[in-house]
């Protein structure tokens, strides 16, 4: 066995891409466009699809193919597809439409996005990202979404997240709602014709792999507990991200690994799980019984002011009784140029920092305050109230809904939180993972968004992967195909099922003391605290330590009541909450071996004298593909030191850079 | 259990609920216009007996010759009995429609939105159905004059007068009429949205409030001359 | 403070089911509704019972994947949905009764969670517009008036979360229909299926079971997006078009 580094991993070859045509970075994606095999239209009714997900990423993959005539099967475990998680995004997409006329082009939105992700993304997948975002806008108002227009009837665009051209579509606040409902829509009209076939309240628990070629999955009726088998020609994940290995973040209560996860024990490789964005204005923790945390949009930095006490005394005081001279707007004082408007990862850390010295306000949860305040006083002064209302209105109202204070009179509080993993399964130009067959889009995968994701990218990508890309690429694969006929009781399926019928047997039969959400919490706290907005070697290690030994309490001393054969979402928890105990692991291990900061990764170890963070590209410019093996023990609890593949990163066309707000 | 896949059902526009409630706008607005004409007519009472009385002869000779005699009024007699059968059929098919949408009730359960007026359209309908059907006796069948010392016949303008003479009679008029009240406020509304014309705010008010100045403007007009009976001004 | 829940618990949609007394004392005001719930199921799992099960998602009011009949108002005593309502609505001693949405076409599963597929069915009858992937043009080729594109969008901001059904008298749907057919037939991408959408998707929701409109107005009230009732207006105005060209 090679030798173990840092006693945590071993490194194994390198990884290539071997998707991505050579030439100009212009003609890449209309070559393998052309050069990717085409399917002949009466032989797609004979190639299955298997889509795990329903977000922008999944609705819109399963749609386009259901149009193109494959037979598609598509998941979710919610009890509609339109409830997946991209519902709930709030800000906007960016397109390079350049309708303002404001400079904009594909090249400046791939140049801002590689930048953005602090250039530590692949350039190809980002390039052709930009193309294609135009057409996401057309594709959507075709179908009806209600994008806000001007008086001329023409769509408008705001600027967003930091950058200097207005290319953001927006349908007020509800962005995320308006593109998944017209996916939604598009989705069910194939299941109506039966282009699709839609299994709602199914989860996934387990990919089928037969001679190393993603061949199908085994899901679970969440309402019967029936363990079905689907197989299928190749396999999509379009399954989300995994922020809730962090107990609390913005993403919706059932987001998870377990999709990506079982397909990384299966040999897919896990690419950046470190890298991790949190948002700097959410509303902040009330208490132990906290179950999730609320996004409120980053525009509100655009005309509020944050700042807190410049002395700890005055934490508990009415804000609106702490002189002018006694607050510390601290983003503006260590930032002039850029002031509240910094990046999202600096925010989030400086926010940190003064609550870490004891400045944070709101209430005290756990040691310290966790909160920093967010001032509309000047801005309500300086536009009036009314305003100030028409712009913020519903935001305002979110916040006096959920913390029962009225953010006109008195300043708003937030908090950084998870918000989005730029991590995810590793996959090449094509969107096909290291398992033949195995395609992953949207948030699932690693691909776009290096080290750090620009705000309205993310709705970006998951329809550019879903309407454009995946259907393109997939085809050169099935082409190939159909693939041999595997029956239900190929040794290797019934293997997967009967792994699975175990697993679910196993969490119900430990009947111990605690419960799942108990091991969650506790989880949540270590990654947080260790692997959150400022990482440490020692931090780390320590981590790592704590998430074994708490993971082999889970499958010792788990509890989960009721039975396998009907709604149970105890154990539907307990399934997630055993793989975000690996997951979390793999994490601390990747930020261990990551020495430097980078985006949504800072390492205390590597900053600029005044606390910016420092890469180190001489070392670090490559993507980290971690490989899994299995623990020696062979127990539930154990698992394996992973392997380190590493694709080196070539910018070829963008100059690599550090960053500076100042 | 759970897909959310379904084989396509036949779609048939006529039997919708939506079609139905049509029916019973469509036959609410003819009678709305007809009790808006019949209280009109009934005005005429306050103008006395011959007026009252070749007003009542009048509706008999509309149209002669081309009619026959009585011609109109029974052309408006059976539009008006299809109307009401139309208009119970749909009535009672929606009811039973919404009771079977809901065969397991809520143990608590409040209405917040719901007027007066609209809570009672059902059993309120039921409640017209039965006074229409005494109020044909009284005055169009049988005649009964339950006040009048002798059968008043051919003398509607007397029938009249007797019977709103008799205080029971009047209670049973009077508060029919405030179930007419409620049923057209609302319904008038309601056809209004149930046709289509109340594709904004502005326009879904209007509909409330002219409900309500409908209703108003029938029950007031048809309560004016049973109500000067009983005090003694018509006599 | 402490409150007293009457939850309807049922053990699958054979069971009969009824309501179970459960005492929660010492809970904050800034719980939300759902965290409450969280609280006194932990509490149930410690001692051995079956936590009480519900739908619950975004938790942000957005996707609408939550959804309970609280002493009587669908998503509770504020207009917004279950999981954005929060425990300083509520006064110290209140005895709360939860209830699963109650319509036919909404089976119960368990407890407190209903199978709401019979919307999705209602989108596969017609709610959408028919274009493939790639065939669209190019986004400033139709400009919407901006009025018709605001009437789009207020109709569009339906979460199809129920309450319209579980709080309307007649457990009808036509508040969830009328928004998806105003939401398309305000716009000119909308025009093209306009007549046979609103036929397909009508018959639809009449074969699911949901009862007809009385234009009483509950489901506005309750709903959290507060989509307007004359949605409904357009829908029926729609259908009655529809009604003239296909006889
Ligand atoms: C509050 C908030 C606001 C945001 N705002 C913006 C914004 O303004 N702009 C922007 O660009 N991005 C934004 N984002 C990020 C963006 O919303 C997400 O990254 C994106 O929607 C992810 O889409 P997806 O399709 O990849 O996954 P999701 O939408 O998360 O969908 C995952 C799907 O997978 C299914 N699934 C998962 N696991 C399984 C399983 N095991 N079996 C079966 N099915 C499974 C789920 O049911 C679901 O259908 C925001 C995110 C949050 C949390
Ligand atoms: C003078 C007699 C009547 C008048 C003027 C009248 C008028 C109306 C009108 C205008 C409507 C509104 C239709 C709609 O909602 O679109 C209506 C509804 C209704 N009517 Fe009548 N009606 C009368 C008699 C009756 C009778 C005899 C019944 C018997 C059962 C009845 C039962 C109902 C019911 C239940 C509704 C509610 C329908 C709904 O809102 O869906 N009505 N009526
Ligand atoms: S949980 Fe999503 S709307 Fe309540």
């Amino acid at each position: 066995m090679t030798e173990l580094i840092h006693g945590l991993y071993t490194e194994g070859a390198p990884i290539h891409d071997t998707k991505a045509p050579n030439g100009p970075i212009q003609t890449k994606w209309p070559t393998r466009q052309f050069e990717a095999r085409l399917v002949n239209p009466a032989n797609r009714r004979k190639l299955r699809v298997v889509v795990i997900g329903t977000g922008l990423a999944g609705a819109s993959a399963a749609a386009t193919l259901g149009e193109a005539g494959y037979v598609v099967k598509s998941f979710c475990f919610q009890d509609s597809p339109r409830r997946a998680h991209s519902i709930a995004a709030q800000g906007g997409i960016n397109a390079t439409k350049n309708y303002m006329e404001d400079g904009d082009s594909v090249y400046r939105l791939f140049y801002d996005t590689v930048k953005g992700g602090d250039y530590r993304a692949r350039e190809n997948n980002v390039y052709r990202l930009a193309e294609v975002s135009a057409n996401i806008i057309d594709q959507c108002v075709a179908q009806g979404v209600p994008f806000a227009r001007e008086y001329g009837g023409l769509l408008d665009n705001r600027s967003f997240g930091g950058v200097q051209v207005s290319r953001t579509f927006y349908a007020r606040g509800q962005t995320g709602q308006q593109l998944l409902i017209g996916a939604y829509q598009s989705l069910e009209r194939q299941v109506a014709s039966g282009g699709v076939e839609m299994f709602t309240r199914h989860e996934m628990l387990e990919l089928v792999v037969v001679d190393g070629r993603a061949r199908g999955v085994i899901v679970r009726d969440l309402v019967s507990g029936e363990i079905e088998t689907h197989l299928a020609d190749a396999v999509v994940l379009a399954s989300g991200g995994y922020g809730n290995v962090f107990y609390l973040s913005t993403n919706a209560m059932g987001s998870n690994v377990t999709a990506s996860w079982r397909a990384h024990r299966k040999g897919a490789y896990m690419a950046n799980p470190c890298y991790t964005q949190i948002h700097p204005t959410c509303i902040p923790v009330s208490g132990d019984h906290q179950s999730k945390l609320t996004l409120m949009s980053e525009s509100l930095r655009n005309d509020g002011r944050i700042w807190v006490p410049k002395r700890r005394e005055d934490c508990d005081k009415d804000p609106r009784d702490i002189p002018e001279e006694d607050r510390d707007y601290y983003l503006e004082r260590i930032y002039p140029a850029f002031g509240n408007l910094v990046p999202r990862d600096i925010a989030s850390r400086q926010a940190k920092n003064v609550c870490d010295e004891g400045r944070g306000v709101g209430p005290v949860v756990g040691d310290f305050r966790r909160g920093v305040y967010l001032d509309f006083a000047d801005a309500i002064a300086r536009l009036g109230r009314e305003s100030v209302e028409e712009q913020y209105g519903n935001l305002f109202d979110m916040y006096a809904r959920i913390t029962g204070e009225d953010p006109y009179a008195v300043p708003m509080r937030i908090y950084p939180a998870v918000h989005y993993v730029m991590g995810g399964l590793w996959v090449d130009y094509d969107l096909e993972s290291t398992i033949p067959g195995l395609y992953v889009t949207g948030e699932a995968n690693f691909s776009d968004h290096g080290a750090n994701r620009l705000g309205a990218s993310a709705l970006m990508q998951g329809l550019a992967d879903g309407y454009f890309v995946l259907p393109n690429t997939i085809r050169d694969y099935l082409a190939g195909g159909p693939y041999p006929a595997v029956e239900d009781d190929h040794p290797d399926v019934v293997a997967a099922r009967e792994a699975v019928a175990n697993r679910v047997q196993a969490l119900l039969s430990i009947d111990g003391t605690r419960s799942v959400d108990s091991f969650h919490k506790e989880l949540g706290t270590i990654m947080w605290e260790y692997c959150g907005m400022e990482r440490s070697e020692e931090g780390l290690a320590k981590a790592i330590d704590l998430i074994r030994s708490l993971r082999e309490e889970f499958w010792r001393n788990v509890r989960v009541l009721g039975s396998a054969e009907t709604l149970n979402q105890s154990l539907e928890k307990a399934g997630r909450v055993a793989d975000f105990l690996e997951l979390g692991e793999l994490m601390c291990i990747d930020a261990l071996h990551r020495r430097e900061s980078c985006g949504g990764h800072f390492r205390a170890e590597s900053q600029t004298a005044d606390g910016e963070a420092l890469r180190h590209d001489d070392e670090y410019a490559y993507v980290a593909a971690w490989e899994y093996t299995p623990g020696e023990r062979g127990d539930r609890a154990s698992m394996g030191p992973p392997v380190l593949h590493k694709e080196d990163l070539v910018y070829e066309f963008i100059e690599l850079k550090q960053r500076s707000y100042k | 259990m759970a897909t959310t896949t379904s084989p396509a059902r036949a779609t048939k526009a006529r039997s919708t609920t939506i079609a139905l409630k049509l029916v019973m706008a469509v036959t609410g607005i003819i009678f709305a216009l007809f009790v808006l004409a019949h209280m009109y007519g009934n005005l005429k009472l306050l103008a006395g007996e011959s007026a009252y009385n070749t007003y009542a002869e009048h509706l008999r000779t509309i149209g002669e010759p081309m009619l026959p005699h009585r011609g109109f009024l029974t052309l408006m007699e059976v539009v008006l009995l299809l109307a009401l059968g139309a208009h119970v059929y749909a009535a009672f098919t929606l009811w039973g429609r919404a009771r079977g949408a809901r065969t397991q009730r809520y143990a608590v359960k409040k209405a917040v939105a719901q007027s007066f007026s609209s809570k009672w359209m059902r059993w309120g309908g039921v409640f017209l159905l039965l006074f229409i059907i005494w109020h044909l006796i009284e005055f169009t069948i049988v005649k009964v004059n339950v006040g009048g010392q002798s059968v008043a016949g051919d003398n509607p303008y007397q029938l009249v007068v007797d019977s709103f003479q008799v205080w029971w009679l009047t209670i049973i008029y009077v508060v029919a009429m405030l179930a007419l009240y409620l049923h057209l406020a609302h319904g008038v509304f309601s056809a209004t949205q149930t046709v289509g014309w109340t594709g904004n705010a502005a326009a879904y008010r209007r509909a409330q409030v002219t409900g309500h100045v409908m209703a108003a403007v029938v029950v007031v007009g048809f309560l004016i001359p049973p109500l000067a009976i009983l005090f003694g001004l018509v006599k | 403070m402490d409150i007293t829940l009457k939850v309807w618990r049922q053990t699958g949609p054979d069971d009969k089911g009824g309501l179970v007394t459960y005492d929660v004392p010492d809970i904050s005001p800034d719980m939300s509704f759902l965290e409450m719930l969280d609280v006194l199921n932990e509490r149930l799992n410690d001692e051995g019972k079956e936590p009480i099960a519900f739908d619950s998602d975004c938790r942000e009011g957005i996707c609408g994947m939550c959804g309970l009949m609280i002493s009587g108002e669908a998503h509770g005593p504020e207009r917004t949905t279950t999981c954005q309502l929060h425990m300083r609505s509520f006064a110290d001693g209140d005895t709360i009764t939860v209830e699963p949405w109650r319509a036919d076409p909404f089976p119960v599963i368990k407890d407190l969670v209903v199978d709401r597929s019979a919307f999705d069915r209602i989108i596969q009858a017609g709610g959408f517009i028919t274009v493939n992937t790639g065939a669209a043009p190019d986004a400033h080729a139709t400009p919407v008036p901006k009025a018709n594109a605001e009437r789009a969008f207020v109709a569009a901001e339906c979460i199809g979360c129920g309450a319209c059904v579980a709080a309307c008298p007649n457990a009808s749907g036509m508040l969830f229909m009328g928004a998806k057919v105003t939401h398309l037939a305000e716009l000119p991408q909308g025009q093209p299926e306009r007549m046979s959408r609103v036929v397909s998707m009508v018959a639809q929701h009449d074969a699911e079971g949901f009862g007809g409109c009385t234009n009483i107005g509950e489901c506005t009230a309750a709903c959290p997006k507060e989509i307007p009732q004359d949605v409904i207006s357009t829908l029926n105005r729609d259908l009655r078009s529809a009604l003239r060209h296909q006889s």
